[in-house]
């Protein structure tokens, strides 16, 4: 498992985290949200050893980073899709980074096979296009059967068959009981392949709780209801302290009440229901929500009132 | 305890086999041969350093045999055909310092280092495995050169003018000297790029220091220049490939002795290499 504890770091003036603190566990994929800039390869980064914290810790099985002896046997890491010389091949790549933690070469073509790459392992990486070189960074990750996995962005220039991949790979590593992180600002792949969201903005943690607590907790999350008997359900349903909207369909969108709540009121007065479908609030919603406030660089909408000096007329 | 349906069975830890002990310098040393041995930009400076080393050796013989019968006493007395055959590795020393950059620079250029620090996050392990692994190549390249360059440059001035061979005094020592010369000025370039990281950047030091530096010492005045042209590794170099002090290079700058001279410069590669290693750890990289 990974605990960070009051993750501290800048650049230059620019605190890039902030007392940031969270544990990643095994058996599940963990997602590591956040608008671009963010914090969140200076975290990973950090995770790994290579930036180094101006404050706080964090420790991979209990150790710090570089005390891990074997350190590919116990952390994966996917950072940037540019981590290798160009003008060496996948296989070589691979394979120096074997040989510093003492792994046998065929767990090279293993890892090769697994994401795909068997048939170019002898081309030069700089040769690869945008997925493949993802791929290869995958390979790398994957190369010492680590206990714990990162992935910065992993579904980044991947077309649709590779973000499915991806996808079912990452399940299958937390199914395997392996602590997986993984970041994206893809919020809907994540609502797929997350057990448990870390959400972070401008360095601090904005969340960090099981996806569906995340997307329940969410104030946009509602009930979608039919019954011949509407009207009267709608009074009963507003005058239980619900907000009620009426759809175009004609279902009523009930906010404030949960679907048991609803469906046991209609059911004292022996209204009829034709659908009590709860609504969860999509992620991207839960997440603009939670995020609005510490996106970074945010498209002003035009004609907002601007705090300074009124724009001068063209 | 039962397993119930809304208690997910605890997740199985995953366990990964490890050998005992940890990664150490044998395992980067593997590593860093391997990323040595596989990248084109290594035969091509070591190509060019043979080329260069043999090549120009091969040229200034020839033109001092074809140009002996009008050389005046002076010269004759000065002439010293060991140095005259190594003249080319004070060229075929700028292809092996390249590659001595590369070997580090080329790793931040492409982002690879992250990749190496996170395999091996102990930093001067790291710098330690790509010295060793460059110093080896720098010594077989280094020494075939200088010998070859010696024997092909005493077979082109032989039957013109007095040729060297093995046994004279201070021949063996400026032959092996050049190959050694050549392992420590690579390991100079390899700390620069330590501490510059960008490959353009160590590069245009290091051809600073060995081309333009020289020059402009030798504009001061002796009374300045000569104690300063001391310290410059290519005077070092000079003195290296030469079996008397005067030898060839009555026109360089005076130098230390031979050995003296290569305690000096083996300073100024471990100096680079203590700094780089210092500045590679402290770096985000």
């Amino acid at each position: 498992m990974i605990e960070a504890r009051g993750l501290t770091k800048h650049f230059g003036g620019t605190l890039a985290v902030d007392d940031l603190s969270f544990e990643v566990l095994p058996g599940q994929v963990t997602g590591f949200l956040g608008p671009n800039g963010s914090g969140k390869s200076t975290t990973m980064r950090m995770v790994l050893g290579l930036d180094r914290p101006d404050s706080g810790h964090v420790a991979v099985n209990g150790r710090r980073y570089h005390d891990l002896p074997w350190p590919l046997r116990e952390v994966g890491g996917l950072l940037e899709s540019r981590a290798v010389h160009p003008g060496r091949s996948a296989r070589n790549h691979l394979r120096a980074l074997a040989q510093t933690n003492a792994l046998p070469a065929r767990r090279v073509d293993e890892v090769l096979e697994r994401v795909g790459l068997t048939a170019v392992a002898g081309k030069r990486a700089g040769k690869f296009s945008l997925g493949m070189t993802q791929r290869l960074g995958i390979a790398a990750a994957l190369l010492g059967d680590p206990g714990i996995l990162l992935f910065d962005e992993p579904v980044n220039g991947l077309d649709p068959e590779g973000i499915l991949w991806v996808r079912t790979l990452l399940r299958g590593l937390a199914a395997e009981g392996r602590a997986v992180f993984v970041s994206s600002h893809l919020m809907s792949e994540m609502a797929l392949t997350a057990d448990h969201v870390v959400v972070i903005g401008r360095g601090h943690l904005i969340a960090d709780l099981p996806m569906t607590q995340f997307v329940a907790q969410s104030s946009k999350a509602h009930v979608r209801v039919r019954s011949p008997q509407a009207e009267a359900l709608h009074d009963v349903l507003t005058g239980a302290g619900a907000s009620v909207t009426v759809g175009p369909d004609g279902a009523m969108v009930v906010g404030g009440l949960d679907a048991p709540a609803i469906g046991e009121m209609a059911a004292r007065l022996g209204l009829t229901l034709h659908e009590l479908a709860p609504q969860g609030a999509s992620l991207e919603q839960a997440y603009m929500e939670l995020t609005r406030d510490s996106v970074e660089f945010r498209a002003e909408p035009r004609g907002a009132p601007s705090s300074g000096t009124e724009e001068a007329p063209r | 305890m039962t397993a119930s349906a809304t208690v997910p069975a605890p997740p199985r830890a995953h366990q990964t086999a490890s050998p005992p002990g940890r990664s150490g310098l044998t395992h980067a040393l593997r590593g860093e041969w391997t990323k040595l041995t596989t990248v084109r930009s290594t035969l091509w400076c070591v190509l060019t350093t043979v080329a260069a080393g043999i090549g120009i050796g091969v040229l200034t013989t020839a033109t001092d045999a074809s140009h002996w019968r009008n050389a005046g006493l002076v010269s004759r007395v000065l002439f010293d055909p060991t140095a005259i055959s190594l003249t080319g590795l004070l060229f075929g020393q700028l292809a092996l310092g390249v590659l001595g950059v590369l070997t580090v620079s080329a790793e931040y250029g492409s982002g690879s280092i992250r990749s190496t620090f996170a395999a091996v996050p102990r930093r001067p392990v790291v710098l330690a495995a790509k010295a060793l692994t460059f110093a080896l190549v720098a010594l077989v390249v280094g020494e075939a050169v200088s010998f070859s360059a010696f024997f092909v440059g005493q077979a082109i001035l032989s039957g013109s003018t007095p040729t060297a061979s093995l046994g004279q005094p201070g021949v063996l020592r400026a032959v092996t000297g050049g190959g050694l010369y050549l392992v420590a000025l690579g390991l100079f370039a390899l700390g620069l790029a330590a501490m510059i990281r960008h490959s353009a950047g160590a590069i245009s030091t290091f051809v600073a220091i060995q081309l333009i530096l020289p020059l402009v010492v030798s504009a001061f005045p002796a009374s300045i220049g000569h104690p300063i042209g001391k310290y410059l590794p290519a005077t070092i170099g000079n003195a290296m490939t030469a079996t008397t002090a005067a030898g060839a290079h009555a026109d360089f700058l005076p130098a230390f002795p031979p050995w003296r001279g290569f305690a000096l410069l083996c300073a100024y590669a471990v100096g680079a290499l203590v700094m780089g290693s210092v500045l590679m750890t402290r770096r985000d990289p």
